[in-house]
Order: C-alpha cells, then structure tokens, then sequence
C-alpha cells in the first residue's frame, strides 16, 4: 500500500516541543479541582527530570472563561494575555507552557490573528503599555503542559514503577482518552496529531502500557459549554453530552480514562455521580463508575507516588479499582486525613454510585 | 450594507469566521449544542450571509443565538473554512452592546455570568475561586466536593495548594498590584464598560418585569421555560 501521503500529512501535524525552559501560567479550573495536579507536573519535571519550569505570582487567570462566557470582550483577553507573555519576557523565558486548555486555545488564536492582523498587535502593544507600562515578546513556542509531558513520556517510562497494564491478567489497560475540544479542533497543527488524530494523550499511554480505546464519540465534547454549565438553568446540556459519550464508551469496557484539559475530567467524573443518582445508571464494573484522571495523576502513578499526595482523594468515581489493577498501593485509613494526619473526616457516601 | 451587518464585519472574529457559507450543513451535523437544543449553526451563518437586516435583529434578540457551548467543534469540520462559532462570539457582543440580550431568557444570564465569572475576575484573579462555590449550587459536584469545601483550608494544605497565602503556587492570593492592572487593562480595553451595560440594561429589563434585582437574578440562574430543547 502506498502510505506517502499519509506520512506526508502526519507531518504536517507534528510539533516542536522544547523539552526544558519553560515560563508556566496556571489553571483557574484546574487549581480549584484539581490542585495536586498542577502540583505534581511541577514536582515531576524539576525534580524526578531536572528541568527549568519557572512560575512567579504575578500571572493572573487569562480571563478565558469570562471571555467564552461572552462577559469579556476580546480586545481585554488579548490584553490580559499580553500581560502574561510580558511576565515571561521579563523572566527571561521564550517558552511559555499553560496548564489550561482555554488559555492554549485563546493563546493560539491570538497569536494566529496578531499575525494576520498586526495592526492589532500595535492596538494590544499600545493598550498593555498605558495600564501596565510593561512591554513583551510573544512566545517562541506555546505549549499546553499536556504536550511536555508526550515529550517526555519515555523519560517517565523509563523512571516508571508502574504500567498501565493489569497485574492480575498481564494484558494492557483499556484506557479512554479524552482530549480537550480547545486543544486542536480550532487550530489543529498547534496539537500533536491534530484535531482528526490527536496524539498527545495516546501517545503518553502507550510509552506507559497501556491500550487505547477507539469509540464513536471519541472526538466529542465533554459537555462543558461555558455557560451551558456555569448557568444552573442550563446543565441539561452539559449532563447530555457526557452521558452521550459514556453510552458511547460503555460497551467496549475501559478501565480508566485520561484528560487533558481542565473541565473534563471534572464533568466526566461528576456527571457520572450525577447520572448514578438520577437514573440507577453505572458504567464501571460492579456498581462503581469508570475513573478519569488528569495526565498528571496517571504520569505520578506510573512513578509510584502514594494516590493521596496526586489527589485521587477529591474525585468523586473511586480510583481504587484502578489502583488495585495496576498494583500501586495505598492507604485507605490515609485517604481523608490532612497534612499532619489529622481526621477530615469523609464524604456521605452516594445513593447509587458505589465508593470506597 | 445594512448597519447591523456593518457592525458585524467590524468584529475580527467575523472576519475569521465568515467566509463563504455553501449551506452544507456539516456544522450543525458535529454541534453538541444542535444535538440537544433547537439550534442549527448553518441556518444563523446563512441568514448572515443574506444580510438581511430584520433577520439579523431578530437573531440578536434571540434564544438561539445563547445556544452555542463555544467548543468549536465546528471550526475544524467547515469545508469551507467558515467558523459558526467564532459568528455566534460576534453576535453575542453586538447584542450586548446593542441592549438585545435582555429580550431572551438566555440572553439574561448573562448578568448572572457577569456577576460571578465577570467579578471574581477582578476580585481575586481567577475565573473561579473556590470560597464563592457553594455546594447549593453545585449539587451535582457531588459529596466528595460537600467534604471537600467543608475542610477547604485542610484539603488544599494537604494537596500542597497555597490557598490566600503569598508567593507562587496553587490558589495563592494573587498580589494587588497584578489586580491594580488587571482593572486599569479592564478599563482600558472596554470590560468595564461592557460590564456597566449588562448591569444597566437587566436593570431596565427587571423593571420591566416588575422584578426586584435580586428575583430577576434568581430567575436567569435558574429558570428554564423547558421550550429550548429539541424534542426527542
């Protein structure tokens, strides 16, 4: 079979990924929902890596969601971006990572129009100077952080205690990978694989064991939609949609699912409580939901870090069965104590999902 | 050129998003949000594109217009290189601008939207911050989320936040001189003012209603006249 034009167009979607010196801007989702993520990619590129991955207290949210919830206007996120890269400027850094999908996608798509239209950039450049006297350099590479990790994947394979692979049986985990709509589908060449292929998320799967599943809801959205979930009145959208996917994925059986952005995982792991508790309906084995993990939290495991320390904790679809296949240990009496092992306390338990 | 349609080439997103439409429908097929509600993306690029003035300030004063769930499923699919998504973003503005939103109860949440997301973004620096989300309304962010808040300090220093505290890291309080800017780039830039005008204008529309402010915010958090949805 003749494949040069596949290759061809597989190329076209590769991308340059620095591995090192990086200047790292913050989730706001991530941060309230997931904070030990963002957590462990730090702790797992400077420490377990020894990379340069620099963060000060200055940066502030993108204003993404204010933006995609039609509050803000584009010439004040442009604006607030402006600001960000001139953080990194004046850091001294030319590599700017976001541990936000939102923010990639806003940061791809101004830096796409102030090349088309640089009479914008000027407009931006002006705008930044009278409410900040600060000036930037845009970035030499953008990535999102989900795409250091899939640059550094076989670093971590090979630092690995764990795989993706189930120890009982010997076979490959079958993993769900869910990727983030504002990582690819509106720039596809800033996204490893594009918006057809992505790759970014198997490929870390695979260099880790594990077996990726294809569905037929794959490529669709998680349910997010901004204000289709922020807006009481609206979530019925938001609940549909994740509960179109999970019916897609359902008969192929998977163990885990894997994320990149900062919504899904939230919603995928959320509404599958929520759907537990309005229709009797589970789509793990035995009663309990499927789990869904950040990048992050799979990258720590495969490392052997305790699930307590990577926040396994606050999802509400127990990680344990999980845990359980893959052989890594954990505490259960740990699970809800704080810092100084003091009693939290723990979480009522659902009516139909069942938890640890 | 009719005036709205002139308003509309105006915005940079139109200009992305509005190419050639050839009414192929491929949009509204991969649309999460034409799925679920009575919404059809190729219909709203279309009347657009027939610069029809009356059809454009009917659709800004629509429930469809507030549909979209911004994902962009439909940028990536448009043969022709159109961005419904981007179109529905400029139509959104110019009815904000224009006052139209409040004539749609979709329209009016965004009061609601401006108030939370909007404020938190000049109060603490982010576009959510956890001390403002109260499980009364998040119920579907489950028990774990209940234990979660219920011990919000002790979690996060378990999780190794810097929840409120200075310096780098996770929820740390952003300073007040990075806030100071994020206001003056807000004042600079046309969020105030766009703030100011969803304020004045859901004032008038409460009025109208006969609604103190408090009701009529309840009302677009929460109401839904259950006529959105296409039906199964």
């Amino acid at each position: 079979m003749k494949n040069e034009g596949k290759r061809r167009i597989w190329q076209e979607y590769q991308k340059e990924i620095p591995n090192d010196h990086y200047f790292y801007v913050r989730s706001c989702i991530r941060q309230n929902f997931f904070p030990a993520s963002e957590v462990m990619f730090l702790k797992i590129m400077k420490d377990e890596l020894g990379k340069d991955i620099y963060e000060n207290e200055y940066h502030t949210t993108c204003s993404g969601i204010g933006y995609h919830s039609d509050v803000v206007p584009l010439e004040t996120t442009m604006t607030v971006v402006a600001r960000q890269f001139a953080l990194m400027t004046e850091a001294g850094y030319e590599n700017f990572a976001a541990s936000c999908i939102t923010s990639f996608g806003l940061y791809s798509e101004i830096m796409h129009t102030w090349e088309e239209f640089p009479e914008v950039e000027a407009k931006i450049r002006e705008n930044l100077w009278k409410a900040t006297r600060r000036e930037f350099k845009t970035p030499k590479h953008l990535a999102h952080a989900s795409d250091i990790i899939y640059k550094v994947r076989d670093e971590i394979a090979a630092k690995a205690k764990y795989k993706l692979v189930n120890r009982h049986t010997g076979k490959p985990l079958k993993v769900v990978e869910h990727i983030g709509c504002h990582y690819s589908k509106m720039f596809p060449s800033k996204g490893v694989g594009g918006a057809e292929y992505p790759y970014v998320l198997t490929g870390m799967v695979e260099s880790w064991g594990g077996e990726i599943i294809d569905y037929p809801e794959r490529r669709h959205c998680c349910g997010f939609g901004f204000r289709q979930y922020l807006v009481k009145a609206n979530r019925g959208y938001s609940i549909a949609n994740t509960k179109k996917k999970f019916d897609s994925m359902e008969p192929y059986h998977p163990d885990m699912i894997i994320t990149n952005c900062p919504g899904c995982p939230y919603f995928l792991d959320r509404w599958q409580y929520a759907i537990a508790e309005m229709e009797g309906k589970t789509y793990g084995e035995n009663g309990f939901g499927i789990p869904v993990f950040t990048y992050e939290e799979v990258a720590s495991m495969m490392l052997g870090y305790d699930p307590w320390d990577m926040g396994l904790q606050v999802h509400q679809v127990s990680a344990e069965p999980l845990l359980d296949k893959i052989g890594l240990p954990y505490d259960p009496a740990k699970k809800y104590q704080g810092l100084h092992r003091e009693d939290l306390g723990k979480p009522v338990k659902p009516g139909c999902l069942k938890v640890y | 050129m009719g005036k709205l349609y002139e308003k509309l080439s105006q915005d940079i997103r139109f200009q992305e998003g509005m190419n050639a439409c050839i009414n192929c429908g491929t949009c509204t097929a991969i649309c999460p949000a034409a799925e679920f509600y009575r919404y059809d993306p190729r219909q709203i690029v279309d009347t657009i594109q027939r610069q029809d003035e009356e059809a454009i300030e009917a659709l800004l004063k629509s429930e469809t217009i507030w549909y979209c769930g911004e994902c962009m499923s439909c940028v990536t699919r448009c043969p022709r290189n159109n961005a419904p998504g981007l179109i529905i973003i400029a139509l959104r503005s110019l009815s904000q601008e224009l006052g139209y939103f409040t004539e749609s109860e979709k329209g009016r949440q965004q009061l609601v939207l401006k108030r939370c997301i909007g404020e938190w973004i000049l109060k603490y620096g982010y576009c959510v911050y956890p001390r403002e989300l109260s499980f009364e309304n998040h119920p579907e962010a489950g028990p774990v989320w209940k234990w979660e808040t219920d011990n919000l300090d002790k979690v996060h220093e378990r999780l190794g936040s810097n929840l409120d505290k200075p310096g780098p890291g996770v929820l740390r309080k952003i300073p007040q001189e990075s806030l100071d800017e994020l206001h003056r780039i807000f004042e600079e830039t046309g969020a105030t003012e766009r703030y100011e005008k969803i304020e004045k204008f859901s004032k008038e529309k409460a009025g109208e209603m006969g609604l103190s402010d408090e009701e009529y915010f309840i009302k677009a958090y929460t109401f839904n006249n259950q006529r959105h949805q296409r039906e199964e």
